[in-house]
């Protein structure tokens, strides 16, 4: 299992656009791919309860990937964070 | 007649026959299905057909509404793709409930997920969730779109509107639009402004049936719905909507035009923001840049202090935006008025000449340095320039200056590449006119702020009410002090410009250009009405 931690920049945290972006890129690999924050997660190919997460800007945000193609998962979506979020 | 009040959306008239847009009662009942495999089939049959729907509506919208509202329709289409509300359907419907009624409630079951969130933005997704369900459900049972019956314009009342709602009602038949929910961050909030239509949201209001066709006025000015007006005040609404029509229309014309006298004098007309997305708002409004960044917002509405990165995250996402264009921020203008408990300051008698603005950076350097250091950083990717706040004297900006240099030092040597940084002033307190020919030979350039300048000059506190009409923002007292700070300016060959309230005064527009201001930066609303009044102005 590959994990890393990323706090959100962006002014209005995991809103919809983000979040859907996320969603598309979590569903191109095999891995399941868990993102956890405050307390709560979710699975990365669900818009509907990663939005429910309420993820606001400077909240720290845990991602946990497993499964046969973890690494280029995790790189990936680490990049995705960085670029987007 | 009848009058409401609503909060207004946008400011214009509107005027025509009404028609209340009520959503069609479906009447869903729970019935008993006992070939559940078709069921699902039908289920899937109508998923499939509105996201065919949806792809249809995000390709309308891109080209009325432009691409960023447009995404809502694709969000839209992924929520329908989702497996938890897809999943909570097909269990009920493999109970032996019918497809309608296992829609509805997961509909209830989602919208009720967002709706308890403290999180203003998340509770409008509430209306997505019933958004996505009512066009499966009116899929299922075969019943088309509402429209809107009459071939005249109407003025649309309604309970709320959906955002494929109102993107599917055809433009050409609206002339404003009546909610009685409904918030300014609502989608019919954002279309309308989108449109320019007038809009009135939460007014509260109970529309009755017999309201249909009558005559109806919206007044965005004063945020008023009238039903019914007598004759006298409908020819007085006609009138003012008809020069609003028209002053609308002249203004249009100014769009992408030059801020150009008759007489061949040039003044930059900047917009004033106070957060990352009003930037995209000054783009639309055809500004030059942005002349006031207020970065107040980093730091209200939290209870620590906004970090290096997210600051740099909101500059950079400006500068970005403004392509190239010049961004003027603003530091801290923080002080014992403003409510901020993790900057714990001091109960004070007179906070507007107390611990404010600049005086807590230099004495707290760590704040100062950390919003420093954001902003340079986010100076590679446009053209930032920095104006500090509240300053009294030389010493202060020779102060500044050294913090600034040792912020510069110490980025460039963990590598970090800066962009040329602008560094100025603004000129807000008496003290600061009367030297400014010493403050010009410090600094890059002088931003009046004549809201702070006016009432430290006429000795008026701006929120006390009784001082309304001694607070004369055209007082020659405060007009000389902004020419002696111009030509200050000037003769240090630096340039000056305007950035509160008087900037936007167009009875002094003439006035600042014979004085020679360079900027004047205005909220994104008055760009154009600035513009033209410049443009008016002929030779002399």
């Amino acid at each position: 299992m590959k994990e890393f931690q990323y706090v959100i920049q962006d002014p209005i945290g995991l809103h919809a656009r983000p979040a859907g972006l996320l969603v598309k890129q979590a569903g191109a690999f095999q891995s399941k791919v868990t993102v956890s924050s405050g307390g709560k997660s979710a699975d990365a190919r669900k818009l509907i309860m990663l939005m429910s997460l309420g993820i606001k800007q400077g909240m720290e945000v845990s991602c946990q990937i497993e499964g046969e193609d973890e690494e280029a998962a995790a790189e990936a979506l680490e990049k995705f964070f960085r670029e987007n979020l | 007649m009848e009058k409401y009040i609503g909060k207004s959306v946008l400011k214009g008239i509107a005027v025509g026959r009404i028609y209340w847009y009520q959503k069609q009662d479906y009447r869903i009942v729970k019935t008993p299905v006992s070939d559940t495999d078709a069921e699902l089939g039908r289920f899937k049959q109508a998923v499939e057909t509105a996201q065919v729907q949806l792809s249809n509506l995000y390709d309308e919208a891109v080209v009325n509404v432009g691409e960023d509202h447009a995404m809502i329709f694709d969000i839209h289409r992924m929520m329908l793709e989702d497996d938890d509300y897809l999943e909570a359907i097909n269990s009920e419907i493999k109970d032996g409930t019918n497809a309608e009624y296992a829609v509805e409630m997961a509909q209830n079951q989602f919208a009720e997920l967002f709706a308890s969130m403290d999180d203003e933005y998340m509770k409008a997704r509430a209306a997505d969730i019933k958004d996505i369900s009512q066009r499966v459900i009116r899929i299922l049972m075969g019943v088309a779109e509402d429209g809107i019956p009459t071939d005249e314009p109407v003025i649309l009342v309604a309970d709320d509107l959906t955002p494929s709602e109102t993107i599917k009602m055809d433009k050409n038949k609206i002339l404003a639009f009546v909610t009685l929910r409904g918030s300014s961050n609502s989608h019919t909030a954002i279309l309308a402004r989108s449109m320019n239509l007038p809009a009135l949201v939460n007014t509260g209001m109970k529309p009755v049936e017999e309201w249909n066709g009558k005559v109806g006025v919206v007044d965005g000015f004063n945020g008023e719905f009238l039903v019914d007006p007598g004759e006298e005040l409908l020819d007085e609404m006609i009138q003012r909507k008809n020069q609003w029509v028209a002053d609308l229309e002249a203004l249009e014309q100014l769009r992408g035009k030059e801020n150009v006298t008759g007489d061949g004098r040039r003044v930059e007309i900047y917009a004033n923001i106070g957060n990352v997305s009003d930037a995209e708002a000054a783009l639309q409004a055809d500004a030059g840049g942005i002349g006031l960044f207020r970065s107040e917002f980093l730091y209200l509405g939290r209870d620590s202090f906004p970090t290096e990165e997210e600051q740099y995250a909101s500059y950079k996402a400006v500068l970005e935006k403004m392509e190239g264009r010049k961004v003027i921020i603003r530091t801290l203008d923080i002080g014992a008025d403003k409510k901020v408990d993790y900057f714990n300051l001091d109960e004070e008698e007179n906070p507007a000449l107390g611990y404010r603005a600049i005086r807590i950076c230099l004495e707290r350097p760590e704040i100062f340095i950390t919003q420093l250091r954001a902003i340079y950083r986010a100076s590679a990717y446009g053209k930032a320039a920095i104006m500090f706040p509240m300053i009294v004297s030389v010493a202060e900006v020779r102060r500044i200056k050294e913090i600034v240099e040792q912020v510069k030092t110490d980025l460039q040597t963990m590598g970090y590449s800066l962009g040329e940084v602008e560094l100025g002033i603004m000129v807000e307190t008496p003290a600061a006119a009367l030297i400014s020919e010493e403050l010009a030979k410090e600094v890059d350039f002088f931003s009046i702020g004549t809201n702070d300048l006016t009432q430290y000059t006429l000795a008026v506190d701006r929120q006390n009410q009784k001082l309304e009409s001694t607070c004369d923002t055209h007082h020659p007292a405060v007009l000389k002090l902004i020419e002696m700070t111009v030509n200050n300016a000037h003769k240090a060959g630096i340039w000056a410009g305007i950035c509160g309230e008087l900037a936007a005064d167009t009875d002094l527009t003439e006035t600042f250009l014979d004085m020679g201001v360079d900027e004047l930066s205005v909220s994104a609303s008055a760009i154009l009405k600035v513009r033209k009044a410049v443009r008016d102005i002929a030779s002399n």
